[in-house]
């Protein structure tokens, strides 16, 4: 029997006051493709950080790989994990932000070549060899030596994309990848994500991108206030859904 | 085809026609004021009690020549020290760790808040206070024959230095964006790594020009270092008026130095701005 790649169980997470995460509990399977909607402040983004570790979890635990995040059990008690240990666990998630992060002092080709020859130690030579093969793969063979500022959004996110890509990540984590985007240009990267999640990728991509949803997500899962409210395939939970706040966030995006 | 409708008659075609040059009166009359004045004050200089034979005479005397070499060093390696200090306590500054934050700031505050002729001649006169010193059982040496005017003055310079340059590095660490650390360490690097690779690059952009204010300011701070008997540039000059009695003319044969080395190093910031601006231009060059 399949183990889910990622198990999230009971985590919860406040920041002062507020409560972005309820005690949220889920399991994401290999090969999955997952959307994660819902209103700015449900915590779906926070979900997916606290996943990579951009963001440390109150309480509960996370599973990636069948391997606890940040934290080491033992005789009962949880230990936090050191800085290297946690950087070797980002190794297995690859992040594509809102807002890009591409390294603006470096070019395309150095961005994607930069953390498997400085992270895992890999050889520049063949790494580089592989890097073009990704930015051949996002279309953008042609723009290996440009900065990112003289890339369009579109193209800056596909590099961000092969850039995660070229860690060999098992899992990949979209934070609205396309919300910053000019209209225009939401179409090439949304394309560039559909023929990753065709090639198996387990995918976990938080959007507001429904028609994208509907047609790739394996499961959709609605999040409100910090919590899971709904949870199905596309056709279910976008076409047919049961909650009422579902219905009702539903009717004001579409 | 349509044909395009008339144009309205009484708007004559300019297209071959220049634009007149203005006459700029008030220009030309402030150009000749400023050359007035500055003539005035040649020829006061010129009249006055200066000999200008032995400024000529002694801009390129051999111990004058020895005091620029000198200060040059000083600066260059009293500026190293001082980046390297302060690079190291930025990132003792930024640290999640209390000890290391609180070093850093202790640092900045002692050698921001003492006189800089002070330190110096403080660590100059080390030997009052230690007699020797050194590791107990491996080695020691009385603290006059370690301290020479040379050391003296780099631990000054250097380590004063290191508390201003601190606050420049952490203003430029602070300008790069959060999402920066976030996506460095999205593809596994640690803290040091980060900041290493991705986030002081992006800084020395920033930092550059307080840099450069910083080392054409340790060039002028290295004289200062004449009370301690290190032979640069101004103590060699003084030298020579204490035996020559020709002080002003010596005054300028330093001055005129500084001026020249000043000078060169501005288009040397250009050049590394340059180097670090990588990225910024929106179409390559």
């Amino acid at each position: 029997m399949t183990k889910p790649l990622v198990a999230i169980r009971s985590v919860s997470k406040s920041f002062g006051e507020f409560q972005a995460l309820k005690s949220v509990s889920l399991d994401v399977w290999p090969g999955e493709v997952m959307c994660l909607i819902g209103a700015s402040g449900s915590g779906k983004t926070t979900l997916l950080r606290c996943i990579n570790q951009l963001t440390a979890i109150d309480a509960g635990g996370i599973w990636l790989d069948g391997e606890l995040l940040g934290v080491r059990e033992q005789g009962g008690r949880l230990y936090r994990l050191s800085e290297s240990e946690i950087g070797r666990q980002r190794l297995k998630t690859g992040m594509v932000f809102q807002r890009f992060n591409l390294f603006p002092h470096k070019t395309a080709l150095e961005n994607i070549i930069e953390g498997p020859t400085q992270v895992q130690g890999r050889k520049v030579d063949e790494v580089r060899a592989e890097a073009l093969e990704l930015l051949r793969r996002v279309g953008l063979a042609a723009k290996a030596d440009s900065y990112p500022a003289q890339l369009s959004g579109g193209q800056q996110q596909r590099v961000a994309i092969a850039r995660a890509l070229a860690m060999k990540p098992m899992l990949m984590l979209f934070d609205e990848p396309t919300s910053a985007l000019d209209p225009e240009l939401v179409g090439e990267v949304l394309a560039v994500m559909k023929e990753l999640a065709k090639s198996g990728m387990t995918m976990m991509v938080v959007t507001h991108e429904l028609g994208f949803a509907r047609e790739v997500a394996d499961r959709v899962v609605y999040m409100d206030q910090g919590a899971i409210v709904e949870q199905g395939h596309a056709s279910d939970v976008l076409g047919a859904p049961r909650e009422a706040r579902t219905k009702a966030f539903l009717s004001a995006v579409i | 085809m349509k044909p395009a409708p008339a144009l309205a008659e009484g708007f004559p075609d300019l297209s071959g026609m220049q634009i007149a040059r203005e006459p700029h009166w008030f220009r030309w009359l402030s150009v000749a004021l400023i050359v007035l004045v500055l003539a005035a004050i040649a020829r006061a200089f010129a009249n006055g009690q200066i000999e200008w034979s032995y400024v000529s005479r002694f801009i390129t005397a051999k111990v004058i020549l020895e005091g620029i070499v000198n200060t040059m060093v000083m600066a260059v390696l009293a500026m190293a020290l001082g980046i390297f200090l302060g690079v190291a306590v930025a990132i003792m500054r930024l640290s999640p760790n209390p000890v290391l934050k609180t070093v850093a700031a202790g640092y900045t505050w002692l050698f921001r808040g003492t006189p800089l002729i002070l330190q110096l001649l403080l660590w100059f006169n080390l030997a009052l206070v230690f007699p020797t010193i050194g590791i107990p059982g491996l080695w020691s040496a009385r603290a006059v024959d370690v301290m020479t005017p040379f050391l003296a003055a780099l631990l000054g310079l250097g380590i004063n230095q290191g508390a201003y340059t601190s606050e420049v590095m952490r203003a430029g660490m602070l300008s790069v964006d959060i999402g920066q650390y976030e996506a460095a360490q999205a593809i596994g690097m640690g803290r040091l790594r980060a900041l290493r690779r991705i986030i002081l690059p992006q800084a020395m952009r920033v930092v550059i020009p307080p840099l450069g204010n910083e080392f054409i300011g340790m060039v002028k701070a290295t004289s200062l270092a004449s009370v301690i008997q290190y032979p640069e540039v101004l103590h060699n000059a003084e030298n020579i008026y204490y035996a020559n009695s020709r002080v002003i003319e010596l005054l300028i044969v330093a001055g005129l130095w500084y001026l020249l080395v000043v000078s060169i190093l501005t288009p040397l910031q250009m050049l590394l701005e340059r180097r670090f601006a990588r990225g910024t231009m929106r179409f390559a060059r």
